[in-house]
């Protein structure tokens, strides 16, 4: 027979060790739960309801309720006008928007997926009210013949839905067409080559990355503390420097009225009419990303090198190693891990960069970042800047998840 | 690390070009930040070494760049934005952040990898993302308060910002504090509870004191996140609120004035600063958790 052990007050044991875990696991959520709730509201939240714009589509049928019912009815494809109904809900629904003055946002919209909808609708303002009893049919042909063609009338039905996957499919150069998605034609494909440009470019950085940081981070595990301890100054203020401060520095440098052109004018290695070109490209946006973004391969490099006993090194030289093959066979592999750290942290942060190539990219050397703030503040296709930050979110988050896989997120160090 | 006397040739070779590699990546990595600092002091507007400099006449070299940053409105509106919004936000990051780390390094905590993914977020979504995804809700947010509560729409704004700033700067708190906790002997508070310290007074009588250089630190991050951050401040804030960071990015964007240079040298300076504070704390740190000798 088991006696079951039991506490001072007869509670037994197993339960009041589980009361006890219970209480600990709310003390420690409800220290948590403050800021967990912060980043919900000033975070993830913002950033979840500015994806959904990338769907959204409510503005057709919020602007013409009646239109988008009388359509229903209408068979697209029969290449035929809609019916005097559909006109009619038009013109009643139009007399709203043109009354609050939101008909033109509507013109705006439907002008991302044909170029003319725009000046269609603007054009209505003044025309809607002085329209005479119906029919409007012919009235509203009279006003602009495209409203006797049959495609505006399929385009407004096929953007009638709420939710479209029509920004999504604009951000992969494709557009829908009355016969589904196909691809856009070769004047207008650039989404795909700006992704393809960010991923080639991030990846050339963080190679440039490694390839400069992985021998500094070796010398700097390697050295006597002390010295180590004062190389690493170099490492760390560059790393403690504005981002700002360093993206102007490299415009200074590079320049053609600039320092390093200066100097090679000075050397006589290049003449006066054969300065270098070095800023508003490609070459401007990898020099300087590399610059400000080693430090984030140093860092993990340097952490993970330091933990490596120099007597596997040594054992493997005794036994008649090569210096090459010594390193490549024996401590090369040992490095991997910090190699893995630091290259995704590189590619995690210089595949969303906005600031440097902005400064120092020209046309050539810009990011899907800046597209992406393009049509936030300037072209105001809100949609698209959704859907593009869409499809960059998940490849970013697809690294996190990697990252947080062979390194852990509790293992970032910081300086 | 020194060279054992029956190196070979090549291995002598190989060892100092080694060394000569190393020095030009350091070059790499330094010279661009060293050499604002002179380029600040230039009497011409020119952003480069004009003869009279690399003679050092003393004609060559001025202070007016310094002086336009320190009369001009724009600027100095700019840094005492800067200097308004920063600590503020620091004071929201850390003190949450701290309690959450705190939170988070207890040994029995549900979901810790998740609630740590999540925390740890606003470090790596792409600042363009955060920034937009925070413009439209917080003009949003704007409106609501300024509309419908009545608040005074030049807080409203400041607080935005501020708010932003806060949630980009968690990240790093959450980090530098977790990981001074992992050194924390948990020992030590049960001495303080078995001698009759309450949760609270244990924390800030015993546990506060120990963990204070990575709350420094994490602080430290969280200010110059917020007082480098220029994304979000383009797109959430208004020119009223500019901050440093702001002013230059304009500057660099539209006219580059060498005003820029000025600036550029003062944030080198601050940054110096870090980093010398850094260094005094991470070794107050190890002394007390006895890592190395005082």
């Amino acid at each position: 027979m088991q006696a079951t052990i039991q506490s001072a007050d007869g509670v037994p044991l197993k339960k009041k060790i589980a009361q006890a875990l219970f209480r600990q696991k709310v003390r420690a959520l409800l220290l948590i739960a403050p800021l967990l709730l912060f980043i919900f509201l000033t975070f993830i939240i913002p950033i979840a309801n500015m994806l959904f714009r990338s769907v959204d589509n409510t503005i057709v049928g919020d602007t013409l309720p009646q239109t988008v019912i009388a359509l229903q009815n209408w068979d697209a494809t029969s290449g035929e006008l809609p019916d005097e109904e559909v006109f009619t809900a038009f013109h009643a629904d139009m007399t709203v928007a043109i009354e609050e003055k939101i008909h033109t946002k509507l013109g705006s919209r439907l002008n991302y997926e044909d170029s003319g909808m725009s000046s269609l609708f603007r054009k209505l303002t003044r025309r809607v009210e002085k329209m005479e009893a119906p029919p409007y049919r012919e009235q509203f042909i009279e006003a602009d013949k495209r409203w006797g063609d049959p495609a505006t009338w399929e385009l407004i039905k096929r953007y009638s839905y709420p939710v479209t996957n029509g920004y999504f499919l604009s951000a992969i150069d494709m557009r829908k067409t009355a016969d589904g998605p196909e691809l856009r034609p070769e004047s207008e494909r650039i989404y795909v080559t700006l992704f393809w440009r960010t991923i080639v470019m991030s990846v050339t950085i963080t190679f440039m990355c490694f390839l400069l940081g992985y021998p500094v981070a070796w010398l700097l595990a390697n050295l006597r503390a002390r010295t180590a301890n004062l190389l690493m100054i170099l490492v760390l203020l560059p790393f403690w420097t504005s981002l700002l401060v360093r993206t102007s520095s490299w415009k200074v440098l590079l320049q053609q009225q600039g320092v390093i052109n200066d100097l090679l004018v000075w050397s006589g290695l290049i003449d006066e009419a054969g300065r270098l070109v070095m800023i508003n490209n490609q070459f401007g946006t990898i020099v300087a990303m590399t610059h400000i973004l080693l430090p984030f391969m140093i860092l993990p490099l340097y952490s993970v090198m330091r933990t490596i006993p120099p007597v596997y090194v040594r054992a493997a030289k005794s036994m008649g190693a090569t210096d090459w093959t010594a390193f490549w066979r024996v401590y090369f592999p040992q490095t991997i891990s910090g190699i893995g750290a630091g290259a995704i942290l590189v590619f995690i942060l210089a595949i969303g960069y906005y600031i440097t190539p902005e400064l120092v990219g020209g046309t050539s050397g810009v990011f899907i970042s800046n597209r992406i703030a393009y049509h936030i503040s300037s072209s105001l296709n809100w949609g698209l800047a959704a859907a593009l930050g869409a499809i960059l979110l998940v490849l970013v988050m697809l690294l996190y998840w990697i990252y947080d896989k062979i390194v852990g997120i509790d293992n970032v160090k910081l300086g | 690390m020194s060279l054992p006397v029956y190196a070979s040739f090549g291995q002598r070779a190989w060892y100092y070009s080694f060394r000569v590699i190393c020095a030009l990546i350091f070059f790499f990595l330094i010279a661009p930040i060293l050499i604002i600092i002179p380029l600040s002091f230039n009497a011409t507007d020119f952003f480069t070494f004009t003869p009279e400099m690399l003679a050092l006449d003393p004609a060559g070299y001025s202070l007016k760049h310094y002086e336009d940053f320190f009369t001009n409105s724009d600027w100095q509106l700019a840094l005492a934005n800067s200097l308004k919004i920063a600590p503020v936000a620091t004071l929201i990051s850390v003190s949450l952040g701290t309690m959450a780390a705190v939170g988070l390094s207890q040994s029995h905590v549900p979901f810790r990898r998740t609630i740590m993914a999540i925390l740890i977020s606003p470090m790596i979504v792409p600042l363009i993302i955060s920034a937009t995804g925070m413009y439209f809700f917080y003009s949003r947010l704007g409106n609501f308060l300024v509309g419908d509560i009545g608040l005074n729409a030049d807080f409203v704004e400041y607080l935005k910002i501020v708010l932003a700033h806060a949630a980009l700067g968690i990240p790093f708190v959450i980090i530098t504090v977790t990981a001074t906790l992992v050194g924390f002997d948990r020992s030590l508070t049960r001495a303080a509870a078995s001698m009759g310290a309450g949760p609270v007074q244990t924390f800030f009588k015993v546990q506060m004191p120990l963990i204070i250089p990575g709350v420094v630190s994490g602080a430290l991050f969280a200010f110059i996140t917020s007082f480098d951050e220029v994304v979000v401040v383009l797109f959430v804030g208004s020119a009223k609120n500019k901050t440093l960071p702001w002013q230059m990015f304009t500057g660099l964007r539209e006219q580059i004035s060498p005003t820029i240079l000025a600036v550029a040298t003062v944030l080198v300076v601050l940054s110096v600063l870090l980093l010398v504070t850094l260094e005094l704390l991470r070794r107050r740190s190890e002394r007390l958790r006895g890592l190395s000798p005082g």
